[in-house]
């Protein structure tokens, strides 16, 4: 099943882009939001970035996505600089799940492919095949507002994923769930991102979220945004979830990243 | 609810008001109290009876008002339409055109009909264009507003995919103007039989309009009635028939996009 999923982005994973930023810093108007970030992720890699609310996380994506160009500094997606190059280069998945909701879960999931010219039948076809690894399987014909929060944001995920891209910036995706849906959540992306080479840059609020599904973790100052602390996460991935989570390493890098937030506030 | 409870509430008040209108005009104490006199107001059985009467005039006639309406209304949603979509795709034509798109609605259709008949004569196309006239302007504005009310986000998510602006268009903003195009779609249908009977009335040979004309001369009250209740009834059909497209059509829940 996991090859099944990863066959439709094999080949955009399979190179893989390293994401590299340096020294950016952003700005709207007079207000600055980004100050002088740098960093780094290499394929297969992810990267957490926690901060406060309203910190510019999200600008920094748009930034690194190619959506936004940057004051100053600059930011690479394997050997491109270009904004539309670089928007080529990356998948976005917003905060909000942002399904057409006149459009099934499987015309959702399949809208990358139909927008780069595939039939609808071939499209729909490729999508579905995915369906049952996401835990959506019965669901290929329902409309958006016929789905729980979590399979929408499942649906919105491979919808990312079926972009094809070697590059995977997360906005929140998970925010707008509740505590336990947000676990089953996050268990399941670990299990979708262990063995594949994607490059994925995922944004929160939630510290514990950043430190499970990350190998690294960027913890930013309230705005202006700026990396007050970087942690290195050396243990590998673990799929149980409940078990990560209380073990005494994680306790101590959790109260290591909150206090650093504190820390940044004041 | 079922449809015959939904339905009884209407009913009932609408065959009360029937029967006070037949009392009033039959009972002589009532009518001469009121100071109401037959001819200029005739009974709903009166009524009745000129609509079987005069069946096959009014058929005529109606048939005559229900092609001007359909061929001015289907001419506007096709021009609105496309000029919602071309003031949409650019800023500088929205910003060019809207006074006069505005301007063009501040004109009575009373007022301009006359002319229209001056300019192109007794025909077809007057009625049609006066009829599209008044019908453009709800489509357009209604149209372009849903473009134009598109989550910024879904644009810009449509983007990171890939797609291109006609794609988004296409794909995001069309659909998603839909249940706005449907509004200026049902005002625009009300409204196009009476820009109807405006055009009839500036110069016409046939048509429920002109009937209304004619009878109405002639104290012929009864069969002016008919001839009202006639483009009434095309009216609520028609709007009828345009909001059962828009149920088929837009089958999703409209009232958001996305639910947070």
């Amino acid at each position: 099943m996991l090859t099944r999923l990863r066959e439709g982005t094999q080949d955009a994973a399979r190179e893989g882009r390293p994401v590299r930023a340096s020294g950016i810093s952003h700005s709207f108007g007079e207000l600055r939001v980004i100050d002088r970030i740098d960093l780094e992720v290499e394929p297969g890699e992810v990267l957490g970035i926690v901060g406060p609310s309203g910190c510019g996380k999200t600008t920094l994506l748009e930034l690194l996505a190619g959506l936004r160009t940057p004051d100053s500094g600059s930011v690479s997606i394997g050997d491109r600089s270009e904004p539309a190059e670089r928007l080529e280069g990356c998948a976005y998945m917003p905060q909000r799940d942002l399904l057409l909701p006149w459009l099934s879960a499987v015309d959702n999931a399949a809208l990358a492919l139909r927008l780069a010219g595939a039939s609808r039948s071939a499209a729909r076809t490729e999508a579905s095949g995915h369906f049952e690894r996401l835990g959506l399987s019965g669901f290929e014909e329902a409309r958006p507002g016929e789905l729980s929060g979590g399979m929408r944001q499942r649906v919105a995920f491979l919808r990312t994923l079926m972009a094809g891209r070697p590059v995977l910036l997360l906005d929140e995706p998970f925010a707008s769930l509740d505590a336990i849906t947000r676990a089953e959540m996050q268990s399941w992306l670990a299990g979708v991102l262990g063995p594949d080479l994607h490059t994925v840059v995922l944004v929160t609020h939630d510290v514990e979220e950043a430190l499970y599904l990350s190998d690294r973790v960027l913890v930013l100052t309230p705005r202006p945004a700026t990396v007050a602390e970087r942690i290195e996460i050396d243990a590998p991935r673990a799929t149980d979830r409940a078990a990560a989570v209380t073990s005494p390493e994680f306790a101590e890098l959790k109260e290591r990243a909150l206090r650093s937030l504190a820390e940044a506030a004041r | 609810m079922s449809a015959a409870r939904r339905y009884l509430a209407p009913a009932a008040v609408i065959l009360v008001l029937l029967g006070a209108w037949e009392l009033a005009a039959r009972w002589d104490w009532i009518s001469n109290a009121l100071n109401i006199q037959d001819f200029l107001v005739p009974a709903p059985s009166d009524i009745a009876t000129s609509l079987w009467r005069d069946r096959s005039l009014l058929a005529d006639d109606s048939w005559v008002t229900l092609r001007e309406v359909l061929l001015g209304f289907l001419c506007a949603l096709a021009a609105g339409l496309a000029f919602a979509v071309i003031l949409h795709l650019s800023d500088t034509l929205r910003r060019a055109f809207y006074p006069l798109l505005v301007a063009s609605q501040t004109i009575p259709p009373v007022a301009i009909a006359p002319i229209l008949i001056v300019w192109f004569g007794f025909g077809l196309g007057p009625k049609v264009l006066l009829i599209a006239l008044v019908c453009f302007f709800p489509v357009t504005v209604n149209t372009l507003d849903g473009l134009r009310s598109v989550d910024p986000q879904l644009i810009t998510m449509m983007r990171t995919l890939g797609a291109s602006r006609t794609q988004i268009l296409s794909r995001v903003e069309l659909p998603s103007a839909l249940p706005f195009f449907f509004s200026g779609t049902k005002i625009a249908i009300a409204v196009a039989v009476i820009g109807a009977v405006f055009a009839e009335w500036a110069g016409a040979g046939s048509g429920l309009g002109h009937q209304i004309l004619i009878a109405s001369s002639n104290l012929l009250t009864a069969r002016m009635f008919a001839a009202i209740t006639l483009l009434s009834v095309m009216a609520i059909v028609l709007f009828a028939v345009v909001s059962l497209i828009e149920r088929k059509v837009v089958t999703w829940d409209s009232r958001g996009v996305t639910r947070t």
